[in-house]
């Protein structure tokens, strides 16, 4: 099942994460998992959030230049190798891989990673075939 | 429906005899009257009763912008001060600002030369108009409602900014003819559909766009994003302020009052006539002006002429829209670079409207750098950086391919780069010369 990431442009400028931080903040959406891409002259913020549709809305009244985005969020065995062998999997099955990235928090003995693939359905059907975790949406905002 | 048909559609010979008429009265007063002029004319020896055509304009010497300012401010006028009725002023970047007189008939003549405009633009007498261009020192707001009265629409002078009034304005009132400027009315559009107003579903059907230069390409961005007829008005406040040529709904061409506004096309080098439907600097003598009459002066805007019949009926000569400016044009390692050219290629490009920056610069002991700076779009924001460098190195290439010279594209946030409500500033030069 795929997630929710909304994507956000941001150029290099002081106080812009603190920005969109802030006005999340203020208006309670939590932030679960975060990262960001950087150039030498703008970066794209990727963060998933407990209420997306609130979160996207609340960007682009405030100006932001924010997508949503399709990725897939995946439990992996938080021990040596455990990434390793879902990326063997991935590898031998031809999924591309564009970025991922870790969560904050994780529900079980297990890490909890966000991927973003190049086709989301394909990686979907081989994570299944594997018996690999996907999360929910669901289990997202119970988190 | 047009509003001086007798002169907008004089025959080619009748019009040249109404020119010469008032060429023939205009030399005279200009000599008796203003001194700085009748110095201009003896040094160019040309004896006021020797001016009997108008093909005798070539003779006249040529006024600059230059000459408005040294003469600040009176030096250029014919009139007494206690004949003028009206003063704008513009403001000037550098030295002496630009003063403007009007006598009483001038404001006759502003006023009809005016109301020419807004029939011109499709306006019909009973129609409401919301002229959000500036009311004041600038002549925008106030040529607008001359010519609306003269013509007697119902005016809304909202003047300019304050644009979620504007919206509501326009809600209210059903205007169906808006007059501002062409970056002010996009820039409506966005805040319209930020304050859940669909623009493609607002009341304004005709808008009459101008102070400052635009492209076809923005034209259609406009007619798209407010589902209207978008024309071109011309006009300065040295020949009168808005007033001096406008669009018809054919978009082919700015039809120029010649009859009282005569132009001519000139190479900016040679000051020579160059071929019809080439591009030169347009130069407009004032034929029946009083306040400050103007002999050949010369606009610094780039444009080419067409002396054919327009399908509308008029025969009154078009301009093209103004392809650049012989003074906004920048010079960068020896290549022209007009806003305009960079404005074109980011239309071009799916997905990016034109709210773009010039920036150049000069490092010590470097070549001049030129950087674009243009605002993510909704459309073409991606959360893959590959994406965005792809489109950030497309525009690159492109502007490269038209301008010939390396530029550095710089993408930014959106409303980062300021949208005056008067007029935008595309270019930014930091170089110490």
């Amino acid at each position: 099942m795929k997630i929710t990431q909304i994507s956000v442009f941001l150029e290099n400028r002081k106080g812009r994460l603190y920005d969109v931080c802030s006005l999340l903040g203020n208006h309670g959406i939590n932030i679960r998992a975060l990262t960001i891409a950087e150039t030498e002259s703008f970066g794209v913020l990727r963060i998933v959030v407990d209420k997306s549709d609130q979160a996207i809305k609340l960007l682009r009244e405030n100006q932001f230049v924010a997508n949503f985005t399709d990725v897939v969020a995946i439990e992996v065995p938080d021990k040596p190798g455990g990434l390793a062998s879902i990326l063997k999997t991935l590898a031998e099955h031809d999924v591309n891989i564009e970025y991922m990235y870790g969560f904050v928090e994780k529900f079980s003995d297990k890490a909890l990673l966000v991927m973003r693939f190049e086709d989301t359905d394909f990686a979907q059907q081989v994570l299944a075939k594997q018996n690999i975790h996907v999360v929910t949406s669901k289990e997202i905002e119970g988190l | 429906m047009i509003w001086k048909e007798k002169v907008e559609c004089a025959a080619p010979a009748d019009l040249r005899e109404l020119q010469s008429g008032y060429l023939r009265k205009l030399i005279p007063y200009i000599y008796q009257n203003c001194p700085v002029y009748q110095r201009k004319l003896d040094a160019v020896g040309v004896k006021p009763d020797r001016i009997k055509s108008i093909d005798d304009i070539k003779r006249l010497p040529i006024t600059t912008k230059e000459d408005m300012r040294d003469n600040y401010p009176y030096g250029l006028f014919a009139a007494p001060q206690n004949q003028i009725n009206e003063i704008h002023v513009s403001s000037g970047t550098t030295g002496n600002p630009t003063l403007v007189g009007y006598t009483r008939d001038d404001l006759k003549l502003w006023g009809d030369v005016m109301a020419r405009v807004l029939c011109c633009a499709g306006a019909e007498p009973g129609d409401t108009i919301q002229i959000a261009y500036g009311y004041g020192l600038f002549t925008g707001g106030l040529g607008f409602h001359y010519g609306a009265l003269e013509m007697g629409l119902r005016i809304i002078p909202t003047s300019s900014g304050q644009t979620a009034r504007q919206l509501k304005i326009m809600q209210d009132f059903k205007p169906r003819i808006i007059a501002c400027t062409p970056s002010y009315v996009l820039y409506m559009a966005e805040e319209a559909k930020d304050m859940g107003i669909d623009p493609t579903q607002g009341n304004w059907k005709i808008g009459i766009f101008g102070a400052e230069p635009w492209s076809n390409s923005m034209r259609n961005e406009i007619e798209a994003a407010w589902n209207m007829l978008a024309t071109d008005v011309y006009g300065l406040s040295e020949i009168i302020g808005p007033g001096v040529a406008q669009e018809c709904r054919h978009k082919d061409g700015l039809h120029i009052f010649s009859d009282v506004f005569y132009p001519e096309i000139l190479d900016p080098n040679t000051r020579e006539p160059v071929p019809e439907g080439t591009d030169g600097e347009l130069v407009i003598t004032t034929l029946t002006k009083q306040g400050i009459p103007l002999l050949r002066y010369g606009t610094r805007d780039i444009v080419s002429i067409q002396y054919e019949k327009c399908r509308c009926g008029r025969t009154s000569p078009r301009i093209s829209k103004i392809k650049g400016r012989t003074d906004d044009m920048i010079v960068v390692r020896g290549i022209n670079v007009f806003p305009s050219q960079i404005e074109h290629v980011l239309v071009g490009i799916e997905g990016t409207q034109p709210h773009y920056q010039i920036i150049v610069d000069r490092q010590a002991r470097k070549l001049d750098e030129v950087e674009v700076l243009v605002e993510v779009e909704q459309r073409f924001f991606s959360d893959e950086i590959k994406r965005l460098n792809e489109i950030r190195d497309k525009i690159r290439k492109e502007i490269q391919n038209v301008l010939s010279i390396g530029v550095k594209v710089t993408l930014v946030e959106p409303k980062t780069i300021a949208r005056s409500e008067g007029k935008a500033k595309r270019i930014v030069d930091k170089r110490t010369l």
